[in-house]
């Protein structure tokens, strides 16, 4: 110790005196170079699992494209065309079939009804799920109450409209399928709001007839709900009443979905903070107006997520209905193989194709909105 | 103590609220009553009138009442069954049949997809970009077409244009491939084979026990005896000695095409793959999105906490990580497994015959008794996910009260 105090600078072993020279740089540190070594063959595991994906990726691509785009036939005017060795999917089959996997047996001459329709409601969707759009009051009424009341009466038309009546059984395709849906999410969003408030209720019997009806829906599969509103409905309705199979359909769905909106509405119920309850308490409010004014406007917010993905499997679930013999989208698609003058193996195949691309743009938009809603909502309360 | 005065404060506010006494109505107990009169009342009023229009209903329409009908002989056949059943046997044994197959294809969907959704979560979590990308694109779109869309996609659109049985695709073991579906050896056991069965089950419990002693004996002294190398000598071995002992044979019968058909080995219909793989391609594809978040929900500081106790990279994902992510996991793993015993009625639409096919169709219209059938069905499926549910709940609480 005193040796280094009393020491001069140069006796000191570990102070150096001259400059190191200096390391080359790293091989890469960027670069798509570095980038590779680092994420792709970092050790012989991943390398072989790059490798070993890189033939999956090639592999689905060259027979998915292929079969796809690339040996697919494009033009012609019947099946005959497409009856070719080793050709892919059958696209003028398509175009040739589109209005009837839109429309369904809806006469032709009448295809403005619904194209209105179609056009309505995407503006007001849009309108409504767009943030920062005023008057979301105004839109969300006219979507849930009068925009069902618009299509039914331009799209079945009759009576007082003077338009040419088209009953529900020419209903089909794209078209069935979204009213289907759109009937399910609207009609069944008051109901399960109904529920799960009953299901939080102090009141046993009222919290029993809740669960017990919440349980049953949700513990059956919905081909089996369906099955029981086609063949039981009529049954357990005075002498005399008969409706159409949709909208026995659309009972079922309705009851089906209604459980679930349940659900998903009571967790938003539960992630209410206690203090909520209590000020609308202290504050005078009676139970309907505590509920409709303090807790329902922040749980509703929480659970437009869980609303939206509830809509997405509902949304894939409506081709549920083609079973109980509706003609939605892709009962339309299975009709349509059958059709006279486009008989090839590649039929089958194209429209599902077809069908799937629809149904996936969809509900992968739906899903997508769900996530940026997600984000959006997300007011940094969670931990 | 507490309850004394409670009472004394009651009293206190009902001599106070003199006026409120008068006047029932603002009484909240009062109103809870009335309100829950007005709802029985409703649903005594509901239930009755649609069990008067059902009765009168079916009086007019001459339907049948009552489970009689489950005694009476089917007279149809059914092509896929895993116990003893013909023309003459009863719709109770269809019922049977039916549900014996639901669950068939569920018990190996859901070990399957189980499998699958595992990796494939793992996998988008993989640091390698290829793998996780590869991951993200099949979830994207598995999940975002309906499964009926995917089932009769397979079955219309895939197995339905295969080649004919004298072209079939030959695959290893002697399986061979063709539009009527698929044809695997079958394993032909001996009489006694099932001495082997016995002692592999007297295994897996000596197994059990040797992971107990194990756990108790790394607890106690901090050194963990070789418990997995003894038990994979446990369960092979001793069902092996058995075997050899009692000199049990097994031998495979291969199928051969003679005429216009395999002879021999066991006959999967294409009903059944294309339903098995649609459920598990689609369910997996959600497995993968409930583990993957799983994990995510571990916090970070978990794994660096186990990286810094010196832990290698094994132990920190099974004594660590894998817990932890395990009780995330599981309780949405359920509800899938329970999507998938649903949605496996949807064999309907392509004709294997499942419990609603069997049931809810072909009996449904031979006999025409709807209430008795639905309820039933309903029945059995309800009974099935409250089953789970419970199960759920059990398992919840057992993993809760491990915590800290």
């Amino acid at each position: 110790m005193t040796k280094i105090t009393s020491g001069s600078t140069d006796s000191i072993a570990i102070v150096r005196t001259e400059m190191v020279p200096d390391m080359p740089p790293p091989v890469r540190a960027d670069g798509i170079v570095f980038w590779l070594r680092n994420n792709l063959f970092d050790s012989v595991g991943n390398t072989i699992l790059t490798f070993l994906s890189l033939w999956v990726v090639y592999y689905a691509l060259s027979g998915l494209l292929g079969y796809v785009f690339i040996d697919a036939i494009w033009q012609g005017t019947t099946g005959a065309d497409c009856r070719v060795e080793g050709s892919g999917v059958c696209w003028p089959y398509i175009s040739d079939r589109l209005n009837f996997f839109i429309y369904g047996f809806y006469p032709s001459t009448e295809y403005w009804r619904p194209n209105i329709i179609f056009a309505l409601g995407a503006i007001l969707l849009f309108l409504l799920a767009t943030p920062g759009v005023p008057l979301k009051m105004v839109w969300g009424v006219s979507f849930v109450v009068v925009f069902p009341v618009v299509t039914f009466f331009l799209i079945n038309g009759g009576g007082f409209t003077g338009l040419v009546e088209v009953p529900t059984e020419k209903w089909g395709g794209l078209m069935l399928t979204l009213v289907v849906a759109v009937t399910g999410i609207v009609a069944s969003f008051p109901l399960g709001v109904l529920l799960a408030l009953g299901r939080r209720s102090k009141m046993p019997l009222m919290r029993s007839v809740c669960v017990v009806f919440i349980e049953l829906w949700r513990g059956v599969p919905l081909i089996t709900v369906l099955f029981m509103a086609s063949v039981m409905l009529p049954l357990f309705l005075p002498e005399g009443t008969n409706f159409d199979k949709l909208v026995r359909a659309l009972v079922g769905v309705t009851l089906f979905t209604a459980a679930y909106t349940a659900e998903v509405v009571r967790g938003g119920l539960q992630a209410i903070d206690k203090g909520q309850y209590e000020a609308a308490d202290a504050l005078g409010l009676n139970y309907v107006q505590s509920t409709s004014l303090i807790i329902l406007p922040q749980a509703l917010k929480l659970v437009i997520p869980g609303i939206v993905n509830n809509s997405i499997s509902l949304f894939k679930d409506t081709t549920l209905v083609s079973i109980v013999g509706l003609v939605d989208l892709l009962g339309s698609v299975r009709a349509g193989s059958a059709t006279e003058g486009w008989s090839a193996p590649s039929i089958p195949v194209t429209g599902y194709f077809f069908a799937a691309a629809v149904f996936w743009v969809f509900t992968f938009t739906m899903s997508r909105y769900s996530q940026y809603m997600e984000r959006h909502l997300d007011t940094g309360h969670k931990s | 103590m507490s309850s004394e005065d409670t009472s004394g404060e009651n009293t206190a506010i009902n001599t106070k609220d003199a006026p409120a006494k008068a006047s029932l109505i603002y009484d909240p107990k009062v109103r809870s009553w009335f309100y829950q009169f007005l709802l029985l009342g409703g649903v005594v009023w509901f239930f009755g009138s649609v069990w008067g229009n059902l009765t009168a209903n079916m009086a007019r329409q001459n339907i049948r009442t009552g489970f009689g009908f489950l005694d009476n002989t089917s007279s149809f056949e059914i092509g896929f069954k895993l116990i003893e059943y013909d023309r003459s046997s009863t719709f109770g044994d269809a019922l049977l049949v039916g549900f014996l197959n639901t669950m068939l294809v569920s018990v190996i969907g859901i070990i399957i997809a189980t499998i699958f959704g595992f990796s494939i979560g793992i996998a988008r979590l993989s640091s390698n970009w290829i793998v996780a990308r590869l991951a993200t694109v099949y979830i994207e779109v598995l999940r975002n077409i309906p499964l009926l869309l995917q089932m009769v996609f397979w079955y219309f659109g895939v197995l339905a244009v295969m080649p004919s049985v004298k072209q079939s695709i030959q695959l290893p073991l002697y399986t061979v491939f063709n539009n009527r579906g698929m044809v695997t050896p079958a394993p032909q056991f001996s009489e006694n084979f099932v001495m082997v069965w016995i002692a592999l089950a007297v295994a897996v419990i000596i197994a059990v026990f040797v992971s107990k002693w194990a756990k108790k004996r790394q607890d106690d002294t901090g050194v963990r005896p070789p418990a997995t190398l003894i038990n994979i000598g446990v369960i092979v071995g001793i069902p092996a000695l058995v075997w050899l002992a009692i000199g049990a044979t097994l031998t495979f019968s291969i199928p051969v095409l003679r005429g216009f058909n395999y002879q021999g080995g066991i006959h999967i219909p294409p009903e059944f793959i294309a339903l098995l793989w649609a459920l598990i391609l689609y369910t997996a594809a959600f497995i993968a999105e409930i583990v993957r978040a799983g994990i995510l929900a571990v916090p970070t500081g978990q794994g660096e906490a186990a990286k810094s106790l010196g832990l290698n990279e094994k132990t920190r994902l099974k004594e660590v990580i894998i817990p932890q992510a395990m009780r995330v996991i599981v309780p949405p793993l359920t509800s899938q497994y329970l999507n998938l015993t649903k949605n496996s009625s949807l064999a309907v639409a392509i004709g294997y015959p499942d419990l609603v096919s069997v049931f809810m169709g072909t009996t449904l219209n031979q006999t025409g008794q709807a209430v008795e059938v639905v309820a039933i069905t309903m029945t059995i499926y309800l009974a099935l996910s409250l089953g789970t549910s419970a199960f759920m709940n059990w398992f919840n609480a057992r993993i809760a009260l491990t915590e800290r």
